[in-house]
């Protein structure tokens, strides 16, 4: 699929648009329809879509192997992290209102962290499954 | 109506995909299924869920999907049995879920248990607590946060596991074999 003009053509126009709605359900999540996972999905499904146009050694460039693997653990610590900061603040794990000063505005922020969280890591997962399996095909055999 | 219509053509392509032999018609599909099963959930206000089966339904699985065809043939193999006995036992299963759907409440009953429990204090109280006008992401990820919690887990767990699968097979290449 690597010398369709057409298809790398269309690939190059959506793909922009692609990772910037995910940025937008991951951040604006709050307000409208969304949150972390649906972003991280629409994320990796860029990503993805990058990959099957250009091939997967060249998505493998744009988003290395450590990267990815690196998202799966970072984003599951981010989410620990916010609990364990609750207790280090003087509230229950996962308590929020403790993390600043107004309780709402801990909310907030607590909220943000969270769903940044759960975003990281369903973009690493989706995106690690599909470079294994993606590379079975070519490289092991 | 709309949502019946969708349901119908969700139905058509059930019937298709179990007559179609070739797996790569299959897995188109079972794509065309899913986004179809997106409509139905954004016809229902549930756009949330919509955005999560278009992206991971329609688009991910049905990558993966091909990414597996590439390393199996593509015509499915004759069944070396007749299909009598799951036929029957995914019947009974089916009817005997169909009986439960009697003991539900109406479809957007307002008295219905699950609207009456903690739901009032949820919709009431979620803006002034949180300030997150979004009161699904404001149970998702604060009054529900040990939940989510478990989910990224999973989720997290999933990809280590997919990941100890698949890439033992690279180092010994030849031992696998």
């Amino acid at each position: 699929m690597r010398r369709q003009l057409v298809l790398r053509v269309v690939a190059k126009l959506l793909i922009p648009y692609i990772v910037l709605f995910a940025l937008y359900v991951q951040f604006h999540g709050d307000f409208g329809p969304g949150g972390g996972f649906q972003a991280g999905v629409i994320a990796a499904a860029g990503v993805i879509f990058y990959g099957l146009i250009y091939g997967l050694a060249d998505a493998r460039k744009v988003v290395p192997d450590w990267v990815v693997e690196a998202m799966l653990g970072t984003g599951l610590l981010v989410y620990l992290g916010v609990g364990v900061l609750g207790l280090l603040l003087g509230g229950n794990y996962l308590d929020y209102f403790v993390l600043a000063r107004d309780p709402v505005e801990g909310q907030h922020r607590g909220i943000f962290w969270v769903e940044a969280g759960v975003g990281i890591t369903v973009a690493g997962v989706m995106l690690k499954i599909f470079y294994m399996f993606g590379a079975r095909g070519t490289a092991d055999e | 109506m709309i949502i019946n219509v969708l349901l119908v053509l969700m139905a058509l392509a059930v019937i298709a995909i179990d007559r179609a032999r070739n797996l790569f018609a299959v897995i188109v599909l079972s794509g065309s299924y899913s986004f179809l099963m997106a409509t139905v959930l954004v016809a229902l206000d549930a756009v949330d869920v919509g955005m999560t089966e278009a992206a991971v339904g329609a688009g991910v699985s049905t990558v993966l999907l091909l990414a597996a065809l590439h390393l199996c043939r593509s015509e499915e193999a004759k069944p070396a049995h007749q299909p009598w006995l799951p036929l029957a036992v995914a019947a009974a299963c089916g009817a005997v879920l169909v009986y439960g759907t009697f003991g539900l409440p109406a479809f957007s009953d307002p008295q219905a248990p699950i609207h009456t429990h903690v739901v009032p204090r949820y919709l009431g109280e979620a803006v002034r607590e949180t300030g997150v006008p979004n009161v699904v992401t404001a149970v998702l990820a604060s009054y529900r946060g040990y939940d989510t919690l478990g989910e990224t887990t999973v989720v997290f767990t999933a990809g280590a596991g997919v990941i100890a699968l698949l890439r033992r097979r690279k180092k010994r290449k030849d031992a696998s074999r």
